[in-house]
């Protein structure tokens, strides 16, 4: 791995000050971005940690939202934000306890790995995505493989989830790295139905309109029965041909709807 | 480079480091606390995990630095005062846990991270928590055989495999 300078910011105002140096990149958990600094595959000059920023920590419940501060683990949500429980669940099934412990909502969001948990809670839920600079709904945060509309320098600070009424997340697990082979988060609203997809897009996380428009009218896994989900622009890997993640897409979102 | 100042097994140390030194070398090299395996050094298989503040961390994914001030505890804060083995390392040896030995510091600090967080696991919840743990030797029935045992469950209906 290069040398950097370090650096430990304990305020937004500093930190977003930080990353304006040449070269500079935020650090998180590292969970992610440790990996890809020992491949040499990012080599940044100044690292600005983020995990020393008490406004960016914790999780606040009210009025039928959960705000969580960026920097808050994996762990952390697992235990703490029970007032939407499938986002609990799927909190505690990123990675493994050591992963946990260490990476945060915040660095998934803006990682936005095509495999990953927390886009799916995020797109499903309607989230909304508060950065230092304004707040981005999360139809409009995700743009394809690891791209997300941040601008240089910006960075999350909060993720608020607007509850839904009834919600699950159903994750077939990749059994060697435990990202999602695919998942799909289903969340009700009075509204309606949304549905995100993750593992198995080309471009990313993607909600599946043709199945929220059918459980829209009955919210019933058995309504999907006679649905299935488009193979175009699917992943095709040594883990599974796109034919495979199709059916794999829907089982997923009929497991999840059992369980909302 | 950098002072930083942590706890680690009881005692406080300082060391300069760089940016990129990883906790892990910080203890092995820094400190001469060589317990502490590296297995992948890619935050795989487990071998380097320690605690930090109570939590099991993987220390080849963390950096030093990051962790000033911390209160550290590595394989080798495990033991007992008196030197003998303490509850889940005896547990290890009595239950035949490990075979090359390479995973078992790891294996310990996250049997005994859970047993913190859980004092009476299930074997479903043992292996869902040692996920992040792998073993090349054992076949992990011994090792889950050893953390039941180790936070006192009766193990004798469990058969060696
Ligand atoms: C063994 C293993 C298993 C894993 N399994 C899973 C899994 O099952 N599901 C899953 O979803 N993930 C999984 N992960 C990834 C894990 O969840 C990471 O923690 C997460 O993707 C990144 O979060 P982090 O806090 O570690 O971010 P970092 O690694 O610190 O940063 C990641 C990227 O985001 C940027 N960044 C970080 N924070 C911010 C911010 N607040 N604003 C703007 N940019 C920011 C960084 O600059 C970097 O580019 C796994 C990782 C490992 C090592
Ligand atoms: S050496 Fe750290 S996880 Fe393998
Ligand atoms: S005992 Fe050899 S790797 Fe686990």
């Amino acid at each position: 791995m290069h040398n950097f300078e370090f650096v430990k910011p304990s305020s937004i105002a500093d930190a977003v000050a930080a990353l304006r140096q040449e070269d500079a990149q935020a650090l998180s958990g590292g969970q992610t971005l440790m990996p890809t600094m020992k491949q040499r595959l990012a080599a940044p000059s100044v690292l600005v940690s983020l995990t020393g920023i008490a406004e960016m920590k914790g999780i606040r419940a009210s009025g039928g939202v959960v705000e969580i501060g960026a920097a808050t683990t994996h762990a952390e949500v697992a235990a703490g934000a029970g007032a939407y429980p499938a986002l609990t669940a799927l909190a505690g099934n990123i990675g493994d306890p050591a992963v946990r412990n260490r990476g945060t909502i915040g660095g998934s969001l803006a990682n936005n790995d095509p495999a990953a948990d927390y886009p799916a809670a995020a797109l499903a839920s309607g989230a909304t995505i508060v950065t230092n600079a304004r707040e981005i709904a999360a139809d409009d945060f995700f743009q394809g493989l690891f791209t997300t509309a941040l601008e240089e320098g910006e960075i999350i600070t909060a993720v608020r989830f607007p509850v839904p009424e009834r919600a699950a997340y159903a994750k077939f697990q990749q059994p060697a790295s435990r990202f999602a082979l695919t998942g799909a988060f289903v969340a009700k609203t009075s509204a309606g139905v949304r549905v995100a997809i993750t593992g198995a897009g080309e471009d990313g996380v993607f909600r599946w309109t043709d199945a929220e428009a059918a459980l829209s009218g009955n919210f019933s896994a058995a309504v999907l029965n006679g649905l299935a989900a488009p193979e175009d622009g699917l992943i095709g890997d040594l883990h599974g041909t796109p034919a495979y993640r199709a059916n794999l897409v829907k089982v997923m979102t009929q497991r999840a709807v059992a369980a909302a | 480079m950098t002072k930083v100042t942590m706890t680690v097994n009881g005692a406080t140390v300082s060391g300069e480091v760089e940016g990129r030194t990883l906790l892990s070398s910080f203890l092995r090299e820094g400190l001469a606390l060589t317990g502490t395996h590296v297995g992948c050094d890619t935050s795989q298989c487990g071998a380097c995990v320690v605690h930090v503040d109570g939590k099991a961390v993987k220390s080849c994914t963390a950096f030093a630095v990051d962790l000033d001030g911390a209160s550290v505890t590595t394989i080798e804060g495990m033991a007992n005062a008196d030197g003998s083995l303490g509850v889940v390392q005896q547990a290890f040896q009595d239950h035949h846990g490990l075979q090359c030995g390479f995973c078992t510091p790891g294996m310990v600090m996250s049997a005994a991270a859970l047993l913190a967080e859980n004092s009476k696991p299930t074997e479903a919840e043992v292996r869902h928590y040692l996920e992040g743990n792998i073993c090349r030797c054992t076949g992990y029935h011994n090792i889950i055989k050893a953390v039941l045992a180790a936070s006192g469950q009766d193990v004798s209906g469990i058969a060696a495999e």
